[in-house]
């Protein structure tokens, strides 16, 4: 079974996720109002997904197996969505 | 090379087919393990929007340095995963093992690194029951709820905690692939405990990912 992509390939994606790592640090350190957990949870997105791509090798992955890997996420987002609607609705929950 | 068994199980077309059915497996696991840390996060995210200031006050007195270094581990411990199974496609055993070895030193410096931080936590007044108190927070300016505080504490407890119980089965499972890699069990068809256990350390990398920005940099941190 040939391999998906070279080494060099994950250690580029690995220096990536350092550097960003880098950026959610530092950019805490400036004050950005209301907007530090946007970012940090956007850079965190990033770096989630190139680990999904690469390094789980979605990206040169069947299409079941793609589906597999995301539907996770839309069973949360019924959770997520459900539970904080149901506190944001109701102001006499919390 | 003589195999006792074929690597290709009875009730699969082909290899590949064999492969594509354990990755599913995998991930389909890897979605409930989400659902059990998104429950988490969902409590979490509710507290913290009912208790903003007390949240953002007891964020920025975790040690982000500690964070920062065990996220870079972790992300590190990732890379040589992903070389391992990169490798064992290759027929490369010798590599393997150090990859794994290595993923396992670097998971448990993560613990170690951990540990370090908790006791930090303890000495700087952060564990409900314990070196809490209350006064502390309530002559905060503006007043913080203690309760409420604690309240942040318990959920970076129990989702740190969990996803270190994680990384610790992790190390084990991967104990159990490099022994089994020196034992010459995988082949360049036959592979995927090594690519599924990839994917469970991937999984709780990414995890900690997430905490990092939602438990650490709640607010700004001062220079």
């Amino acid at each position: 079974m040939e391999p998906a992509m070279p080494a060099r390939g994950y250690v580029m994606v690995f220096l990536a996720l350092v550097g960003l790592t880098a950026a959610t640090v530092g950019l805490a350190y400036l004050d950005l109002g209301p907007w530090h957990a946007t970012v940090g949870l956007t850079i965190a997105g990033i770096k989630a997904l190139l680990i999904a791509l690469y390094f789980m090798h979605v990206r040169h992955a069947t299409g079941l197996v793609r589906v597999f890997a995301v539907v996770g996420l839309f069973w949360l987002g019924i959770l997520m969505a459900l539970t904080i609607t149901d506190y944001a609705t109701r102001a006499w929950l919390l | 090379m003589p195999l006792d068994h074929s690597p290709l199980a009875h009730h699969f077309r082909d290899l590949d087919q064999q492969h594509e059915a354990a990755t599913l497996g995998m991930w389909i696991f890897l979605s409930t393990e989400l659902m059990v840390f998104g429950a988490l996060f969902t409590g979490y995210t509710v507290y913290r929007a009912a208790y903003h200031a007390e949240f953002a006050a007891a964020s920025a007195l975790l040690h982000i340095g500690i964070a920062g270094i065990n996220t870079i581990v972790l992300l590190t411990s990732s890379l040589t995963m992903v070389l391992a199974v990169h490798g064992v496609r290759q027929g490369r055993r010798q590599l393997v093992v150090r990859c794994l070895i290595a993923t396992a030193v670097l998971g448990t410096t993560f613990l170690v690194l951990k540990v370090f931080e908790y006791h930090g936590d303890y000495r700087d007044g952060l564990v409900p029951g314990l070196s809490f108190q209350d006064q502390e927070w309530l002559s905060h300016d503006p007043p913080l709820k203690p309760g409420a505080v604690k309240l942040f504490l318990f959920c970076y407890y129990a989702m740190t905690g969990l996803h270190a119980l994680h990384l610790l089965i992790g190390i084990g499972m991967i104990a159990v692939l490099t022994w089994q890699t020196a034992r010459g069990r995988y082949t360049p068809y036959s592979f995927n405990p090594v690519e599924v256990g990839g994917l469970y350390w991937h999984f709780v990398d990414v995890v900690w990912l997430f905490l990092l920005p939602l438990l650490y940099l709640v607010g700004p941190r001062g220079g």
